[in-house]
């Protein structure tokens, strides 16, 4: 192995200048173990095969909030689906070829008078099926505890100043349903396919904590 | 229809939070029934229960602290946890 004799430092920045990161050469934690453990045992006992968990945390990994990008900008563009999504937003994802398991998702429409965000205040519930993981400020003690109390400061900081006159509907993602915002189509975007629209809608759009952009 | 969160402080696996605790809302809508968390995390079976998301006005929960008052909060509150007002 040639790394296991070296000279030089791994100190500071790489030659190509990168910094380097540590190796994760800890003791596992508690709940790493855990994991381990269980994993073990389900396998052993014959309930789970190594690639079938294998295959399902690939499965997760794919999702990407490019799915509810689609979903939305469908929304956009036919007033029969978007009714059907306002509607059961999980039937109406399904029905668009989405395969998000079990889950019950409910669309928040964001109007010219009503603004939606989405917190999970209790834990980090988000609705991984459709979009994948969750960004790492969505699970953080400061979002989480400061949407429900000043979500006008919260959106402010990322940049979304909402007006006055407007209301905001924050939804605290408690139990067993998941959320998706349907932001409003912006105007710089009407008369565009579907297909176009899909790259206006970001994940932060879809959370509400920002607006469609334009894609760069 | 309004309702009251009720004020218990049980142990557990609660998910109605704290912050809602005794607080009045209006019903925005009746999701259906599930399985009740305070039991099935700790394996004890129960009846299912219904699932309510509830309408809080800003006002109602935090006062003059409010950022706005009109501003809104929806929940998911289990019905055990609602009495009418």
């Amino acid at each position: 192995m040639p790394h296991d004799h070296h000279d030089h430092s791994h100190e500071g920045l790489s030659p190509s200048g990168h910094p380097y990161r540590a190796d994760n050469d800890t003791d596992l934690s508690y709940w790493q173990v855990m994991e381990i453990a269980l994993r073990e045992l389900l396998i052993k006992k014959g309930h789970l095969t190594a690639a079938q968990i294998h295959a399902q945390v690939n499965a997760m990994d794919s999702r990407s909030p490019a799915n509810g990008a689609r979903v939305v900008a469908r929304a956009w563009v036919d007033p029969e689906f978007k009714a059907a999504l306002l509607d059961n937003a999980g039937e109406a994802s399904r029905a668009m070829g989405f395969d998000i398991g079990p889950m019950h998702l409910i669309a928040l429409e964001n109007t010219d008078k009503v603004h939606n965000v989405v917190v999970c205040t209790l834990c980090s519930c988000y609705p991984r099926n459709l979009l994948g993981l969750p960004p790492d400020w969505y699970k953080s003690r400061a979002y989480r505890s400061r949407t429900v109390i000043e979500p006008r400061k919260v959106l402010s900081e990322f940049g979304l100043i909402i007006p006055e006159q407007m209301q905001v509907r924050v939804h605290d993602s408690t139990a067993d349903m998941r959320y998706i915002v349907v932001p409003a189509q912006p105007e710089d975007s009407f008369g565009l396919s579907e297909g176009e629209l899909v790259a206006w809608v970001t994940r932060d759009s879809m959370i509400g904590v920002s607006l469609p952009l334009a894609p760069q | 229809m309004k309702v009251r969160v009720k004020s218990h402080w049980p142990p557990g696996h609660i998910r109605t939070p704290a912050y809602l605790r005794g607080k009045i809302g209006q019903i925005e809508r009746r999701i259906g029934l599930f399985n009740n968390p305070e039991g099935t995390a700790y394996r004890q079976p129960g009846p299912q229960r219904e699932l309510v998301r509830v309408r809080f006005r800003m006002a109602e929960i935090w006062g003059a602290r409010a950022e706005r008052g009109e501003d809104e909060i929806e929940v998911e509150i289990y019905s055990h946890w609602l009495e009418p007002v």
